[in-house]
């Protein structure tokens, strides 16, 4: 890992991070009401009387979101604490109606777990996951409504949260970003978040310390709510020079919370240690101690999808994909599937290419996604069919591909339609290379007298005669022979 | 003037006025009316924070209705009085409290529910100590209760105890058949010894705590005020039940608390617990707990004598607990919401305001207590330390309950105080708790029953404690002291 040392004045520096991941749990109920939990909802008609704790409210778990909380920690490879206590985090502010979050502090529902990171190169690295634990989201405070009031949207208020805590395992900001980008694939694959960073189901807070490698850990900072992985990233980069700096002016570091300012890429403190909030956690006295029936862990544990992890070995193993495309077509499920249903009775590398090149990035220019997109898994098969059969040479095929995503008909109905069907009749093709050689008789010459590099120029010159259709093979071995007289 | 019908009606028991109305010897309507011209003759007393005469008497017609037409449930046409601790859709709730101002709860508690479905009448919402914090009733924001009792020869005026001294107070001066009370520390045992009148508080997990505005979540209880066991039993049995919407409560059935009532109480083990003859106790109270012993063993029950060792250490222990959980559950009385707000410079300054007008004294105290007990550093010497003392309450119950049936104890270590007195003395005031706290921590129930009078003339109870949801032995048991002490002095005031 040394290339992810930091160069400072007084040497190398190496950083240290742990992410804690507030995750949305996707259920249609909040954590302890019946309450609705759709995104973009009218302000505050998503609140029962519980959520915005009205006298004599009480809270009742949930037990989807319990079940979820447990997929989550088996997907994690964690261990599931069969016995968990809900407290009370109690502190005062405007979005938060009872003057207390529920969460659980000393007693996690899931304890130790791993994460795998794919990193480029397919190279791997596991970082540990401390705990997950359940809690409840707060409302929305509005401060632009009005000059001089607050407004209050409760709709957010006891919306259930896994929070996710890591080990400080990740030395790199890249790091930290491939192990959001897997929590993510995991989460999404069990659905249990949707891993929505813009609209905030999944929210990062990021610890950051430095220190020289070998040498003890450094005093960390806390980097709240950054919303992107891209502001992950240089939320860190920014954090981790600041502390540099101080430290090499012989400063030290105070243990704070900080704020990471999108639009001027800078962090800023919040609140030091000594106005650290004293969040007077005790348990809740109106929810009984979290018990779980093994035989609903274990139900669950035989119920869990094929995680990217195992998916990606598979992919090594039967297709004989290298380890960095297997990633990136595991990344998600719905790539996934697209990928073996694409690749299914035909040539895995070739599908894989497909799919990981042209397909995803006309995706990505088209800003579509794959139920959407206009070619499907069948019809980017039906081209590479065409591509097997000598139909058509792979320059012709990208031809091709780029009408199937225009008008989206199948392959065989454009070759047919533009009559790009390529040539494999050795007659015309001789025909087309005689026609060359006689007018650039003089190249014909250089070439023989050993300016070997001319042969791609022909291929080129015959090529454009015959519009591009001439199977390549047949114009090089026809070719080759006619050059060498 | 009240007629001799009227004043025949309003010392009904609850159990004479379904026997009666059944009958069709009155109307529930006439009961309705007679209750509602007794809370009117008595505003005096000022147990009343929000009458609802139309209210009482709309049920009551709707009674009348059923019964002509051969329906009805358990407590059809009973009128009663609701501590205005329970939250009652549409009609205004105040915990006692300034901060709740104007608060009219858009849902009805369940325990209230519960007996408008088994066909109560309500006659309003009765005072009560702030947040139920009080052994006085006078840390109401509406102003001191008293108690219909006064001393022989002594007109000056003394509280119902607390915090359901409006329930009490109401029960005993006969303007209502039954009332709803809720127990956090004693809040419905002490009260009925002070005014003569039956008080339970069931099982920790009987009663839905769902509508009930909290104190302290882990103790507070719900239970029924009346002037007999019988009748606690009839109205026990339709205020508890397994809720869903409390995860507190029990899923167990609801037995027939007024079939358990047979009499026989032949055999039965009564533990006389050592620990409870406490320092400063009146002699009167030792006396009377002796004649309790000896009324229960006439009824062939054998004294046994156990030990509760912990019991010294169950007053400051509640003191910690209760305080650190109401300092949380009032933390959403923030002026946001619901009820008062004193507007403010900025959102600190609003919380400010409305909880320094909105709370009284008392309640401030025990907001500052338990954010004491429960902050960083002192969390493990107060709040941990007093939950360690909790359990052990509980295994001495635990232990003591493998050798006996039920508990004997007395309720509080006095009778009803002067409105004057103990004012000043927060400590003096906690005292009244002592021997009802230990039941709340270890989530037994416990029953009040009148037993005697003191020199000076005022009711003095004796406590039963039982084991968990074994309130059927608990009503046995104390009906056989009622019976043996066969209490019918009345206050001055009833006549």
């Amino acid at each position: 890992m040394s290339e992810a040392l930091i160069e400072g004045r007084t040497g190398k520096w190496e950083m240290v991070l742990g992410l804690e991941v507030h995750a949305q749990i996707v259920s249609k109920a909040k954590l302890f009401s019946g309450a609705a939990t759709d995104f973009g909802a009218e302000p505050n008609t998503q609140v029962s009387f519980v959520d915005a704790a009205f006298p004599g409210m009480l809270p009742v778990i949930n037990r989807y979101c319990v079940e979820q909380a447990v997929k989550t920690g088996l997907g994690l490879m964690a261990a599931i604490n069969l016995r968990s206590v809900f407290d009370r985090k109690n502190y005062f502010y405007a979005d938060l109606p009872a003057g207390y979050q529920i969460s659980q502090y000393t007693r996690p529902i899931v304890g130790k777990g791993t994460i795998q990171l794919d990193l480029p190169g397919g190279e791997t690295r596991s970082v540990g996951i401390t705990r997950l634990h359940m809690e409840q989201d707060a409302g929305k405070s509005l401060h632009d409504q009005s000059p001089n009031e607050t407004y209050v949207d409760l709709n957010r208020a006891g919306v259930a949260l896994m929070e996710i805590v890591s080990e400080p395992d990740m030395r790199s900001a890249e790091e930290a970003a491939a192990y959001l980008r897997k929590l993510r694939s995991i989460l999404r694959y069990l659905g249990t978040c949707d891993g929505n960073m813009e609209e905030g189901s999944m929210r990062c807070d990021v610890n950051v310390s430095v220190r020289k490698p070998g040498a003890p850990l450094g005093t960390r900072c806390e980097i709240k709510n950054v919303n992107s992985v891209r502001f992950v990233m240089q939320a860190i980069e920014y954090e981790a020079r600041r502390q540099i700096e101080i430290l090499e002016d012989g400063g030290k570091i105070d243990q704070e919370t900080r704020l990471f300012d999108n639009a001027k890429g800078e962090t800023r403190s919040m609140r030091s240690k000594e106005h650290a909030h004293d969040y007077r956690y005790f348990p809740d006295p109106d929810l009984l101690p979290l018990e779980l029936d093994p035989a609903m862990v274990e139900k669950i544990k035989a119920s869990l999808p094929e995680l990217p992890d195992e998916k990606k070995a598979r992919f090594i193993k039967d297709y004989g994909l290298n380890a960095y495309d297997a990633g990136v077509l595991v990344g998600e499920q719905a790539s996934a599937n697209f990928y073996e249903s694409v690749a299914k009775g035909r040539d895995a590398k070739i599908a894989s290419n497909w799919v990981t090149g042209d397909y995803f990035g006309y995706l990505n220019k088209s800003g579509l996604d794959i139920a959407t997109a206009p070619v499907d898994a069948a019809k980017l098969g039906g081209l590479i069919d065409l591509i097997a059969d000598g139909t058509l040479s792979g320059r012709l095929a990208k031809e091709v591909f780029e009408h199937m995503w225009a008008s989206g008909k199948p392959a065989a109905a454009i070759v047919e339609e533009k009559g790009l069907k390529q040539v494999t009749d050795t007659g015309a093709i001789e025909q087309a290379i005689d026609a060359v050689m006689k007018e650039q008789a003089d190249k014909v010459a250089e070439y023989r007298s050993g300016k070997d590099k001319l042969f791609g120029y022909f291929v080129g010159q015959v090529m454009k005669r015959t519009q591009g259709k001439a199977n390549p093979a047949a114009l090089n071995e026809l070719l080759k022979k006619k050059l060498a007289g | 003037m009240t007629s001799p019908m009227a004043s025949r009606l309003t010392d009904l028991t609850i159990a004479e006025a379904r026997d009666g109305l059944r009958k069709k010897s009155f109307s529930a309507t006439e009961i309705a009316k007679a209750h509602v011209q007794a809370v009117e003759k008595a505003r005096g007393l000022n147990a009343f924070i929000t009458e609802t005469p139309e209210r009482a008497l709309a049920d009551a017609k709707a009674s009348d209705q059923r019964i002509a037409r051969g329906e009805g449930g358990p407590l059809e046409g009973v009128p009663l009085a609701i501590k205005d601790l329970f939250c009652t859709k549409g009609v205004l709730t105040t915990a006692g409290s300034h901060i709740l101002d104007g608060f009219k709860p858009p849902y009805e508690s369940t325990v209230t529910a519960n007996l408008w479905r088994d066909g109560a009448a309500m006659l309003g919402k009765v005072n009560m100590d702030e947040f139920a914090m009080g052994s006085s009733n006078k840390t109401s924001y509406y102003g001191p209760v008293t108690n219909p009792w006064s001393r022989r020869g002594d007109n000056r005026k003394l509280v119902p105890g607390g915090s359901s001294g409006g329930s009490a107070a109401s029960v005993a001066a006969r303007i209502a058949l039954g009332a709803t009370g809720t127990d956090t520390g004693g809040s419905i045992r002490q009260p009925a010894a002070f005014t003569g009148i039956v008080g339970i508080k069931p099982t920790y997990g009987r009663c839905s705590r769902w509508g009930i505005v909290a104190f302290a979540s882990s103790l507070d209880q719900a239970g029924p005020m009346t002037r007999t066991v019988r009748d606690s039993a009839i109205m026990l049995r339709s205020m508890a039940g397994h809720d869903p919407k409390d995860s507190t409560s029990v899923d167990l059935p609801v037995p027939d608390y007024e079939a358990a009532l047979t009499g026989r109480i032949k055999g039965l083990r009564v533990g006389i617990p050592k620990e409870y003859r406490v320092d400063g106790m009146a002699g009167e109270i030792d006396k009377l707990w002796q004649q309790g012993v000896a009324w229960l063993k006439q009824e062939g029950a054998e004294p046994v004598e156990i030990s509760l060792p912990h019991t010294k250490y169950a007053l400051p222990a509640y003191y910690i607990i209760a305080p650190a959980e109401a300092s949380s559950n009032l933390a959403r009385y923030d002026g946001a919401r619901f009820g008062l707000r004193v507007p403010g410079d900025s959102l600190i300054d609003m919380y400010e305001n409305t909880r320094a007008a909105g709370f009284g004294k008392e309640v401030r105290r025990r907001v500052m207590i338990g954010t004491y007990v429960l902050s960083a550093g002192y969390y493990d010497a107060y709040y941990l330390r007093a939950q360690r003392v909790r359990a052990l309450i509980l295994r001495d119950f635990t232990q003591a309950f493998e050798k006996v049936d039920v508990i004997l104890t007395p309720t509080a270590p006095s009778a009803a105080f002067g409105i004057d007195e103990k004012s000043d003395d927060p400590i003096a005031m906690y005292l009244n708790d002592v021997f009802t706290v230990t039941v709340n921590l270890a989530g037994l129930p416990g029953i009040s029953v009148p037993a005697g009078l003191s020199a000076d003339g005022l009711p003095l109870g004796l406590q039963l404690i039982g084991k968990a949801f074994d309130e059927e032995t608990l009503f046995r048991a104390a009906q056989a002291i009622e019976q043996a002490a066969a209490f019918k002095a009345r206050p001055a005031m009833v006549g």
